[in-house]
């Protein structure tokens, strides 16, 4: 029972924000809401990886942009040149190719989004392997920029490509039909649906992690954490453990990319960015690295804020010094000292009832 | 076919940026060796100094601008070790990492809102944008010498300072045993504080040199840190000699991609031979392991 309390809190606040927005006539914001909860799902993976392996990544904007770039090719290209080949017919078959009508009204052949988001994970399971294996035998300061490399390799060639749109990126994103009638789509009218599908999304994923962390695997995770060695010394298989968190957490962040972009209908090569990658990091540790819950919180709450512009141009300053002071106050991250206070409160109140002496 | 003066050419321009990442990757290391922290704003006190000196130059001449944009730089670094690094010595290493990633988005802020968002740019220190000394065929433009002549002197007398003054060897002892150097005598904190001062001021001087040949933008900061702390960890941590080399080796990398590939992909060559040689030699090139993983904590 006490391990639903967070669950039910955090569905609590997601309809709480929604009947709010709709109370006072914003629901626009909800679209905001639901790209910084997309946004989030990306920080949740980082705690996996951060707080209960302790391994750093400095490469996580480029997965999720593997993710959504990957989806966003496959859906928008046409296919219909090769349609003599008999794989291209076989693939037609099996659904996997459909037509879809194009802006101009002819008609191209392309990858349902089902199929891109599946090719998607398939190919950033492939690059988080490729990359992890090598990556993953280096320490400290040698991940952080290894992976920092990784991702400016990755910003570079989405950039320059003309396959991923160079700069302009990829627009012209269809909507992703998941099932029984929900559909990821920015259109306005869907707008409600698509909040509680990232919201959902974001739950479903935060219930699994807590399940992995207080498993075997999560108490093996724990002891990398705490000391590498004596991990190793006491048989836990330290490389296979890290790379599969490294990996775990690349597709959680691919997956928001894909979800992502179909929600917004198309993608940009910012996404890949070094700064998009620092902030991921960021949030992770202004949340409480080992906090999962804490870090969706806050990742949510300050991209949010950004993404309605609230800060104009000082956004960049805002985050910087909002950074400094969550992490030199709270290194914990806010929830702790906050649930500290809540249960002094609490205490404060049933105590007297006991015995008239308040707990220390 | 490439002839012998461009590759050169190829070359030289290669060490001139190199020399700079040389610079940062060195500021990183004397930061590192003296907190365990890596300094992300390093990149900012080159674009501090770049700035500081551009504004000076207008009622002061050049020399005493780039002295005083120097000093006012080495300031800034030692402020924020007493603001911030100070007071949360009990933080994790990683927690002060953000923090300096933190500093280092609000410092170009500032920038961006102090200076705006123009490219300037520092007069050449001899000669100006077309006069040019040949060397071996190559063409060099005189405040390339100033650069590498700078850089030079930058280096030597850093290991200089760092092997043969008290107050060098005071904080060498911190880098390797910072109890041991308390017990000694040796006043930490202030040995911190002279880090951030020494490599602020060596990140300044680097961006008032380099200032005239690449000019100065208030985003020039981040991407300076990224390719020195590339080049830091390519020398291997810790280690500054180690750390000139890297950021040459970096640099002379850059400056031949771009003339063989397009120059959108100049980045992509270089990190992707910086990933292959750190999966070859995981310490760096000229690191060693060490056994820190398994001392008693």
């Amino acid at each position: 029972m006490k391990r639903l309390i967070p669950v039910i809190a955090f569905a609590a606040l997601a309809v709480a924000a929604q009947v709010v927005s709709f109370a006072v006539g914003k629901e626009f914001c909800l679209t905001q809401l639901t790209m910084a909860v997309y946004y989030a799902i990306v920080v949740m993976g980082l705690c996996l990886l951060m707080g209960f392996a302790g391994q750093v990544s400095l490469g996580h904007g480029a997965f999720f942009a593997i993710g959504g770039y990957t989806s966003a090719v496959l859906t928008t290209s046409d296919f219909s040149r090769f349609e003599d080949s008999a794989w291209i017919a076989a693939l037609k078959r099996a659904h996997v190719l459909y037509l879809k009508a194009d802006l101009y009204g002819g008609e191209v052949l392309a990858a349902t989004p089902w199929a891109a988001f599946l090719a998607a994970m398939a190919m950033t399971f492939f690059i988080a392997c490729l990359i992890g294996y090598p990556a993953l035998r280096l320490k400290g300061h040698y991940l952080a920029m290894a992976t920092l490399g990784f991702g400016l390799i990755v910003y570079k060639m989405v950039l320059g490509s003309s396959i991923t749109g160079s700069a302009d990126g990829i627009t012209g994103v269809p909507e992703w039909k998941l099932f029984f009638g929900l559909t990821v789509s920015g259109k306005s009218a869907l707008r409600v649906q698509n909040y509680y599908i990232a919201c959902a999304v974001a739950l479903l994923l935060l219930v699994l992690l807590m399940n992995l962390v207080q498993s075997r695997v999560g108490r093996a995770l724990q002891a990398i954490h705490d000391r590498e060695t004596a991990a190793g010394a006491i048989g836990i298989n330290t490389a296979r453990y890290k790379l599969s968190a490294f990996v775990l957490s690349a597709l959680i962040a691919a997956a928001a990319g894909v979800f992502l972009t179909h929600y917004n209908g198309g993608i940009g090569p910012s996404e890949a960015s070094t700064l998009k990658s620092v902030r991921y990091v960021a949030l992770a540790a202004a949340g409480g690295m080992g906090n999962p819950w804490g870090a969706a919180l806050v990742s949510t709450i300050i991209n949010f804020l950004s993404l309605r512009g609230w800060f104009g141009s000082y956004d960049n300053a805002v985050f910087g010094a909002a950074l400094i002071v969550i992490i030199s106050l709270a290194p914990q991250g806010p929830l702790k000292p906050l649930g500290l206070l809540i249960r002094r409160i609490i205490g404060g109140i049933r105590a007297p009832k006991r015995g008239g002496h308040a707990t220390p | 076919m490439v002839d012998a003066s461009l590759i050169l050419q190829y070359f030289l321009s290669g060490i001139t940026k190199g020399s700079i990442y040389a610079v940062v990757a060195i500021g990183f290391n004397l930061i590192y060796s003296a907190t365990g922290v890596l300094n992300f704003a390093q990149g900012e006190f080159v674009m501090l100094g770049g700035m500081v000196a551009v504004t000076l130059c207008l009622f002061v001449p050049l020399p005493v601008a780039v002295f005083v944009a120097v000093i006012v730089v080495a300031l800034v670094g030692c402020a924020l070790e007493i603001v911030f690094f100070r007071k949360l010595r009990h933080h994790s290493i990683l927690h002060m990492i953000i923090i300096t990633i933190g500093l280092s988005i609000v410092i170009q802020e500032v920038a961006l809102h102090l200076w705006d968002e123009k490219v300037r740019s520092l007069p050449y220190f001899t000669g100006n944008e077309i006069s040019s000394v040949r060397f071996f065929g190559a063409a060099v433009s005189p405040q390339v010498l100033w650069v590498l002549g700078t850089v030079t002197v930058m280096v030597v007398l850093l290991h200089l300072f760092l092997r043969y003054t008290a107050r060098g060897r005071a904080m060498r002892a911190c880098s390797s045993n910072a109890e041991a150097a308390m017990l000694a005598g040796i006043n930490i904190s202030n040995m911190r504080t002279l880090s951030f001062g020494l490599s602020a001021a060596l990140g300044g001087l680097a961006g008032c040199v380099i200032s005239p040949i690449t000019m100065t933008h208030y985003e020039m900061g981040a991407p300076l840190a990224i390719k020195g702390f590339a080049a830091a960890i390519l020398g291997g941590l810790g280690n500054p000699t180690a750390a000139v080399a890297g950021g040459l080796l970096i640099g002379v990398a850059e400056a031949f991609s771009v003339s063989q590939l397009p120059a959108a992909y100049s980045d992509v060559t270089t990190f992707i031979l910086f990933l292959l040689a750190l999966f070859i030699r995981p310490h760096g090139l000229f690191g060693s392991p060490s056994g820190e993983d398994v001392r008693e904590v």
